[in-house]
């Protein structure tokens, strides 16, 4: 689930002070009467980047996007383009264009006119249009579906044609609003790809919303969380993931245990919580900087607990419970463990054997983990 | 049950037809009714079947009538077109109101339709007269010094029929455009249109059954429309059913009459079959 994005070799601009940003967010902010869609935003994007918006329904995500494109004017801030502020400037004059949720493919018009549609309002030469139409037709695998109508085709075609529309003008940036919102498990998962060497291949720059936290992982070099119309945090798909700054990201983003606890001892290679949920002790192998006594939430991912029937050594980082529940995937099976204090604690293991001993509904285990696995957020 | 439709259009719609085709052919009479009868016994075991043709014939001769036909169609041309000027921004502003607004706005097109046809044309010539409701305004206002003539002319059949007529063209344009996926607009701005581009390319062209379907429901009344040309357009205003009311009651003329309304029929039969199959596309969502 870790990201597997062709973008983590390439070099990381956001990492580079001195790198220009290829879009800029700056402290954006858009109001619907008393509602705070989007509340005081700012973000660089980098060119060639996917740069996942990702959130709950209703987080304000989908109005950036609209801002970038131009369908909402931010009450307040601006955004800038290559350069360029945006301020003002109608849809039709931006080098951005748009791939709908609904693909909004136009009805009376075949996959080719649709394609063809963008280049002739900018009076693109006839020849011209169509060398670009065919190419980008081969590109998204629709060359034999040219003369049909958009309700002649199925999902999949009918994304890949909305796409083709949007890429066609070669825009300096992409809009992608839940891209693959509309298709089935299977398709999904084979299109993310795809989708990642089509922007690999143009080297366009990528904004996608979405709400999907596996969709966002595969696709981003980088992801935005999203809450309440703020960023609450911005990162690799493996910073998100294996550094959440706070209890709403790492849980919005994969699931976690979340044990709440008060800091016992606070040193700076290491720290102490002491936690009531647990019925002990957790070690961190890094500080943080709250002050002693502070309440603070230590998050494991399932899949870094490790679980046995026999005693771990040592006592800090582990708990005694009984299997209450047990989800077999196939590739692998998540378990329920319930501890005396009557926390349920999600744990997953590959399963790795065919025959492996099977651990069963209402067996005592021993849950236990690295000093490294915790996470601690303060908020 | 299925039949029932059939009962209803035999009842209603073909056997008046036939006994106007039956007319039609027949020779005017001092009688009531003022026709000879088509069948007649000769002799003692044969019936003869007599067929006038006259009656169209004459239809050809008189310029009247072809006259009265060519300015029908042009009246119903120029009327279909005004409504469709000043239906289709209020269909398209209906459309695109919030749902609450939007039904309060259908409310108000529909709301004439409440009172008597008569009354509302009676109500224009009241407005319309040369001391009518416009005429005293505008004069006690001091722009103009002598009242216009406004009643009696083309102008006013024009509004009358206009605004008759106009909610036959805006509720199935309002139908049409209220189906419409308005993202499509963005996707077209998104691509490179301004509004009215994308209105041009996208909008007109999905909305186009409803404009042929409303324009239909207003042009084929049009053509025979009686009462509004004569209420309101006055005496030189030559159209269609009033040439068939004259011949029926003023000349008793029931034969050439009879013509004259199956001519008419024979005219806009072709638009009647294009209006249904419009409606059949509509309702198969086909665009």
């Amino acid at each position: 689930m870790a990201s597997t994005s062709g973008a983590v070799t390439k070099p990381k601009l956001w990492d580079d002070p001195n790198a220009r940003p290829y879009v800029q967010v700056d402290r954006v902010t858009k109001t619907f009467g008393d509602f705070k869609a989007v509340d005081d935003v700012s973000l660089k994007i980098y060119k060639g980047e996917i740069f996942c918006l990702l959130g709950a329904s209703g987080c304000g995500k989908t109005t950036l996007l609209r801002m970038l494109g131009g369908f909402e004017t931010p009450t307040s801030g601006k955004i800038i383009i290559d350069g360029e502020d945006m301020t003002g400037v109608p849809p039709y004059e931006r080098p951005v264009n748009m791939m709908f949720q609904s693909y909004a493919l136009f009805p009376h018009m075949t996959v080719e006119q649709n394609v063809a549609f963008g280049l002739k309002q900018d009076r693109v030469p006839k020849a011209q249009i169509q060398e670009r139409v065919a190419t980008m037709l081969e590109l998204v695998k629709l060359q034999d579906f040219a003369k049909r109508k958009p309700q002649q085709l199925s999902g999949g075609q009918k994304q890949r044609v909305a796409l083709a529309r949007s890429l066609v003008k070669r825009p300096k940036l992409l809009l992608l609003d839940e891209p693959l919102g509309a298709l089935d498990k299977k398709l999904r998962e084979h299109t993310q790809f795809e989708l990642i060497s089509l922007q690999d291949k143009l080297g366009v720059t990528f904004v996608v919303v979405t709400h999907d936290q596996e969709e966002a992982m595969t696709l981003a070099s980088r992801i935005g969380v999203m809450n309440h119309g703020e960023i609450v945090q911005a990162g690799t798909p493996s910073e998100i993931y294996e550094f959440p700054g706070s209890k709403f990201v790492a849980d919005f983003v994969g699931s976690v245990n979340m044990f709440e606890g008060k800091l016992i001892e606070d040193e700076p290679q290491y720290v102490r919580i002491g936690s009531e949920e647990l019925g002990g002790v957790i070690y961190v192998s890094h500080g943080i900087s709250a002050p002693p006594g502070a309440t603070v939430w230590a998050a494991v991912r399932p899949e870094k607990i490790f679980m046995s029937t026999a005693p771990p050594a040592g006592t800090d980082n582990s708990a005694r419970g009984a299997v209450q529940d047990i989800a077999y995937l196939g590739d692998l099976s998540i378990y329920l463990v319930r501890l005396p204090t009557g926390k349920v604690v999600r744990v997953t293991q590959p399963n790795t054997s065919r025959h492996a001993e099977a651990i069963t509904w209402d067996q005592q285990v021993y849950l236990s983990w690295d000093a490294t696995s915790p996470v601690v957020v303060t908020r | 049950m299925v039949a029932l439709p059939y009962v209803w259009l035999m009842l209603f719609f073909v056997v008046p037809f036939v006994i106007v085709l039956k007319i039609s052919f027949s020779d005017v009479d001092l009688a009531i009714p003022p026709y000879k009868p088509l069948l007649d016994w000769v002799g003692k075991n044969s019936l003869a079947i007599k067929l006038n043709f006259n009656n169209y014939a004459f239809l050809f001769t008189d310029s009247l009538y072809l006259r009265a036909f060519a300015n029908s169609v042009k009246v119903a041309l120029i009327s279909t077109l005004l409504c469709l000027i000043i239906g289709y921004p209020m269909a398209y502003g209906i459309a695109r109101s919030r749902p609450a607004t939007r039904s309060v706005l259908l409310l108000l097109v529909i709301l004439p339709f409440w009172t008597s046809l008569l009354l509302r044309v009676y109500a224009w010539i009241g407005l319309l007269k040369a001391n009518g409701v416009i005429n005293n305004v505008l004069l006690s206002l001091g722009l103009i010094h002598e009242p216009l003539t406004m009643l009696y002319t083309p102008f006013a059949m024009y509004i009358g029929i206009v605004y008759s007529y106009l909610p036959f063209l805006i509720l199935p344009l309002y139908a049409n455009l209220e189906k419409m996926d308005w993202q499509l607009l963005e996707a077209a701005e998104d691509l490179g249109s301004r509004p009215w581009q994308a209105f041009y390319k996208i909008t007109l062209p999905l909305s186009r059954n409803g404009i042929l379907a409303g324009s239909m429901l207003v042009f084929i009344p049009v053509v025979g429309e009686f009462v509004i040309p004569v209420l309101l357009g006055g005496p030189n205003v030559l159209m269609i059913g009033r040439v068939l009311w004259d011949e029926f009651f003023s000349n008793r003329a029931w034969p050439v009459a009879s013509a004259v309304a199956i001519l008419l029929l024979i005219l806009l039969v072709p638009f009647m079959m294009w209006y249904q199959s419009v409606q059949a596309r509509e309702s198969a969502g086909t665009r």
